[in-house]
């Protein structure tokens, strides 16, 4: 049974590590600037597409991981730029990164597929400190845990708190001289950087880069995030950034379990989907159950007057 | 310190909706001037304040503080000289962060903001010491969200937010318009305090006549983006409410029709 398996686990716990920065990238946009950002879609796949170009063309895997960290970076101050210069909302500045970077990805790849299954990845450089067994879970954690402390550490700065309270009330903090604009483009541009290397670190996990892979990447994002903040119930910082890593993680064995009880993987998308909007509408919802609950109460207390 | 020369806003310039909100204002106030503004809705009030804070850029004419031409900097640029409250008390403070938080944040105003932790231990005492002036026991609660204060006790953090980082002019915005009347003439008496300790430049904006003739040296009235009156000195000491009145009539040709206003008279 798959469910006995230890690799079952290990595997699916190595996806929502690997996961987890796309979704802190999310969470950085989506719940400390307050912006619905969609870029993600195409600066996953640009990391991808960039690490897997450099690695086939000799590059060392490390060094190749951080420039698809900047390349994402730079794809988020595109977005942050036409945003706030261009004073084109979000939402549509977002898609008109990803959709420009869909033809650049491809132009970076040269076709829709980089396979990488003979050359070294990052994984590979580690394997003098955490031996070959767990090589890539240890790696990874690695990673994550480092960039969850730094990110944890930067959004206790001055710069970093001037960003929180760019996405909490921007009137005040531009009262008090701090420049909402620059403070954005530098959010989104760490926002997609995270994403970009979440997408780094996926295609040496596959062992291939995939010009599709970024589809749905926002959803999965946004699922991680909230599946998250049902289990770490506070705004503290470090305690919410370790609940997005954990949303991510439970989200991944959400969609293997499914997968493995013969759910079809095109369908998965609509159930993350449907996963989202329950959550955000949940509020909405409940105000209605609410609204039922009080006017069948009336309606009692009603019947009890009579 | 501040001077405004023939400053002319127009919103929706060129469009059906064209709207002249100033129509050459003419202002200098000196260091410490205590300036309250009154007209009826849709004077311009909220707008002079505006273009002060660098919210909106003039359309024509010129600003200067302390002898710089501000009159095209962004408001980011001005924050060092200029501190504001706003009429809704959830506009000046950040909800999500904590009080402490705020208080660091208004701290570093107009400074440059890089890596360093922005909250030191170093600065706990000295917020604490702050809140404590204000009175409201909030000096133990430094740790909590500042959304789970009270609108009142929102706007008196406001208040000490918008004086902490040494600006020297105040902008108020009918800021106690959205309170209980209790809590008004607290934060209203606190108003006096901060700005006695800190010696700010104040401009002023209420619907509360009384209030207006009382608090500060100098009492303008607006109308149709114009400065259409000017009081100060003995003039202004010997002016009643009713007579405020008249003279919006006088000098607008028109009745004071606004409820507020009226209501406010006692
Ligand atoms: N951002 C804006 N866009 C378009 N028109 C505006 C804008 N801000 C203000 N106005 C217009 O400018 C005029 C002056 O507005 P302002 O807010 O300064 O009035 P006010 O004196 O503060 O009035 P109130 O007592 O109602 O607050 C009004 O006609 C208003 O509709
Ligand atoms: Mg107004």
């Amino acid at each position: 049974m798959w469910f006995l398996n230890p690799g079952f686990y290990i595997k699916t716990l190595e996806e929502g590590i690997a996961f987890a920065l796309l979704a802190l990238g999310v969470y950085l946009t989506f719940r400390i600037l307050d912006f619905a950002d969609l870029t993600v879609e195409g600066s996953f796949p640009l990391g991808a597409a960039v690490v897997a170009k450099l690695i086939v063309a000799g590059y060392n895997p490390f060094l190749a991981t951080i420039i698809a960290f900047i390349a994402g970076a730079i794809a988020g101050m595109i977005t942050g730029i036409i945003n706030t210069k261009l004073k084109i909302a979000g939402l549509l500045a977002g898609i008109l990164t990803m959709t420009s970077l869909y033809s650049i990805n491809l132009r970076i790849m040269g076709r829709s597929l980089i396979p990488l299954f003979r050359e070294r990845k990052i994984f590979d450089a580690f394997e003098w400190l955490f031996g070959s067994n767990y090589v890539v879970l240890l790696t990874l954690i690695l990673i994550v845990l480092i960039i969850k402390i730094l990110l944890d550490y930067f959004l206790h700065t001055e710069l970093g708190m001037a960003l929180r309270a760019t996405g909490d009330n921007p009137v005040m903090i531009e009262t008090l001289g701090v420049n909402t604009d620059l403070i954005k483009i530098l959010g989104l541009a760490l926002a997609n950087g995270l994403v970009a290397l979440s997408g780094a670190l996926m295609a040496q996990y596959y062992s291939s880069a995939n010009a599709q892979m970024g589809m749905g990447m926002i959803v999965v994002g946004l699922a991680s995030v909230i599946i998250g903040e049902v289990f770490v119930r506070t705004s503290k910082i470090p305690f919410a950034t370790f609940g997005v890593i954990l949303g991510s993680v439970i989200y991944r064995f959400a969609i293997a379990i499914s997968l493995r009880l013969g759910f079809d993987a095109t369908d998965l998308k609509i159930v993350t989907a449907a996963l989202v909007i329950l959550a955000l509408g949940a509020p909405s919802l409940r105000k209605f159950m609410i609204q039922d609950e009080f006017a069948e109460r009336l309606l009692e207390e009603g019947e009890y007057n009579a | 310190m501040l001077k405004m020369e023939s400053v002319h806003k127009v919103f929706n310039y060129g469009k059906v909706n064209e709207n002249h909100a100033l129509n050459g204002i003419d202002l200098e106030l000196k260091d410490g001037d205590f300036v309250t503004i009154i007209g009826s809705n849709g004077a311009g009030k909220s707008t002079v304040l505006n273009l002060v804070a660098g919210t909106y850029l003039p359309d024509y004419g010129k600003i200067t503080i302390n002898g710089i031409d501000v009159s095209n900097w962004p408001s980011h640029k001005r924050a060092p000289f200029v501190g504001r409250v706003f009429q809704d008390p959830l506009m000046g403070t950040a909800a999500e962060m904590t009080i402490e938080e705020n208080l660091s944040l208004a701290y570093k105003r107009g400074q440059k903001r890089g890596l360093k932790l922005g909250i030191s231990k170093n600065r706990r005492d000295e917020f604490r010491e702050l809140l404590s002036w204000l009175d409201l026991g909030l000096e133990d609660r430094l740790d909590d969200q500042v959304k789970l204060l009270s609108g009142g006790q929102r706007q008196a953090l406001t208040l000490l937010m918008a004086t902490l980082g040494k600006p020297e002019i105040l902008l108020l915005d009918e800021h106690t318009a959205a309170l209980d009347p209790k809590t008004a003439e607290q934060i209203i008496e606190l108003t006096r305090r901060i700005v006695e300790k800190n010696r700010l430049t104040v401009l002023m904006v209420t619907h509360n006549m009384k209030l207006a003739l009382e608090m500060g040296n100098r009492t303008i009235m607006m109308d149709k983006g114009k400065i259409i009156l000017d009081l100060q000195g003995k003039e202004r000491e010997e002016m009643t409410i009713n007579d405020l009145v008249r003279k919006f009539s006088e000098k607008s040709g028109q009745e004071l029709t606004d409820d507020r206003v009226l209501l406010a008279k006692d």
